[in-house]
């Protein structure tokens, strides 16, 4: 499974790529594959506050729905519309895919989640 | 909660890198590379199921017709003999009990197949009802494997495994004493997939022996192991029931549209509700939805018009063959005809959907 270095993982498999005070979110390779063919991607909305461990949308492959959850606080300040149209792209390039942006509201809650080392060897469990 | 069983193809899976899950009591792979690669196999090569978890039930003596008939909604007295019957039993209200496949060997003899979540309770069912018929019941379930081989190259793979001639069993016949890879099995034209194919029902001690033969025989037949994920969509998408979603025991053949099954000329238990039902008109129908806005509409969601709750999702996907977003609803009858625009509520929103055919996909039954 690929793991990107230089992002951020949390234990539910999202990835974090900060830039600067706001951070992009998508989930892992790993995620993917365990979700399998993604089919329907629901976003949140452009200025919804969210706490590290909201859920922010809900990811559907063939078989079932899946919660996600933010790993960060903070307000999103664009979606990834462009998945709404082609949700598989999650499964062929999941770190390209981000899903949504936020504004950070507290930085440091980015020390609680995992480097991508650590993130590999939490998924190799 | 009691222990989950294993089939005897348990070991299979998890070579084949399997993802097990827990269905219906048993330990069964949903998946193994994916739900879709395994579906596009059975749509254009073949495909393997484990489906041992499936329950069996023989019934022998003087009056196996007659009771089967008084059981089942279909008339199996029509039956040659090695035919089979898809029907479904009813209780004394008209809901289904369960939905299954009749084998008859003879008047004096017959062979059922029920669904795995309903083994028990269909056996109990079966044995309240032979109250009266000279019949001997037998629960097969536990010491029965039983493998589906789906899909267009089907009868070229098993072909290879068997010196029967494999054309000689038609459409929904069976065929008992078939040596594959040298091993007893009964082997029928039957699936639960839309597609060409057969069913092998042997024992624990064969099942592994055929299965690894069909996967090394198959190679160049584009043959994969398929998992319950893909048994799912392949039965929706050729417009196939399962018990639970499409019927249980609250909702009538009639209203699950599957009267073509239901030959109410032929008394059963539960067939004087359905007479009236027909005579009266259904008060619920099944229909086919297309997905207007986005989302995916999932067994159980509610199905409404202008706030007002008029049914619910039978089963729904994103259907891998066709690409259309589409679902089976048992809704109020009023809003049945084609084009109706209604509502799926979807996590408490609605989106849009309007009633269209339920005949999603073809099926290419070789006949």
């Amino acid at each position: 499974m690929n793991v990107v270095k230089g992002l951020y993982y949390s234990e539910d498999h999202e990835w974090v790529k900060v830039e600067g005070g706001k951070a992009k979110v998508g989930v892992s390779d790993h995620a993917a594959h365990q979700l399998g063919d993604i089919v329907y991607l629901e976003l949140p909305e452009v200025g919804a506050e969210l706490s590290a461990g909201d859920v922010f949308g809900v990811i559907e492959s063939v078989k079932a729905a899946s919660d996600s959850y933010s790993p960060v606080s903070g307000v999103v300040t664009a979606v990834n519309e462009e998945l709404a149209d082609g949700p598989e792209a999650i499964n062929s390039d999941p770190y390209e895919s981000w899903i949504f942006e936020l504004e950070l509201s507290d930085a440091s809650e980015l020390e609680g989640l995992m480097t991508a080392e650590a993130y590999e060897a939490f998924i190799a469990e | 909660m009691s222990e989950l069983k294993r089939t005897s193809l348990y070991e299979s899976h998890l070579k084949a890198g399997g993802k097990i899950v827990e269905f219906a009591g048993w330990e069964m792979p949903i998946q193994y590379e994916g739900l879709v690669v395994e579906h596009e196999a059975v749509r254009n090569k073949v495909g393997l199921f484990d489906v041992s978890h499936m329950g069996e039930v023989s019934v022998k003596g003087k009056d196996a017709e007659k009771f089967v008939n008084n059981l089942v909604t279909n008339d199996v007295s029509l039956l040659n003999p090695n035919q089979i019957a898809y029907a479904m039993m009813c209780n004394e209200n008209g809901g289904v009990v369960d939905d299954l496949l009749n084998y008859k060997y003879s008047e004096d003899h017959y062979f059922l197949v029920i669904n795995a979540s309903n083994v028990d309770k269909d056996f109990a069912w079966m044995q309240k009802q032979a109250a009266g018929f000279d019949v001997e019941l037998v629960n097969l379930s536990d010491g029965m494997s039983e493998i589906a081989v789906q899909g267009p190259n089907a009868q070229a793979l098993l072909q290879r495994l068997t010196d029967t001639n494999l054309d000689e069993i038609a459409f929904f016949y069976f065929k008992d004493g078939v040596k594959v890879c040298g091993l007893d099995t009964i082997v029928s034209r039957t699936g639960y997939t839309g597609e060409d194919g057969f069913e092998v029902y042997l024992s624990h001690e064969a099942a592994p022996v055929v299965w690894e033969a069909l996967l090394k025989e198959g190679q160049d037949l584009g043959v994969k192991p398929a998992g319950l994920g893909c048994r799912d969509t392949l039965r929706f998408e050729a417009g196939l029931p399962l018990y639970g979603n499409e019927f249980d025991d609250n909702i009538s053949p009639l209203e699950a549209g599957l009267g073509f099954f239901v030959k109410l000329d032929s008394p059963f238990i539960g067939s004087d509700v359905l007479v009236k039902q027909k005579a009266e008109g259904l008060a619920r129908k099944t229909v086919g939805l297309e997905m207007v806005d986005r989302g995916v509409p999932r067994h159980g969601y509610e199905v409404a018009v202008n706030g007002e709750v008029i049914g619910h999702i039978a089963t729904g996907y994103t259907s891998p063959t066709l690409g259309r977003t589409i679902a089976n609803a048992l809704i109020d009858a009023k809003y049945s005809e084609m084009g109706t625009e209604v509502d799926v509520l979807i996590r408490g929103k609605a989106a849009k959907a309007k009633v269209v055919s339920k005949r999603f996909y073809t099926k290419q039954y070789k006949k």
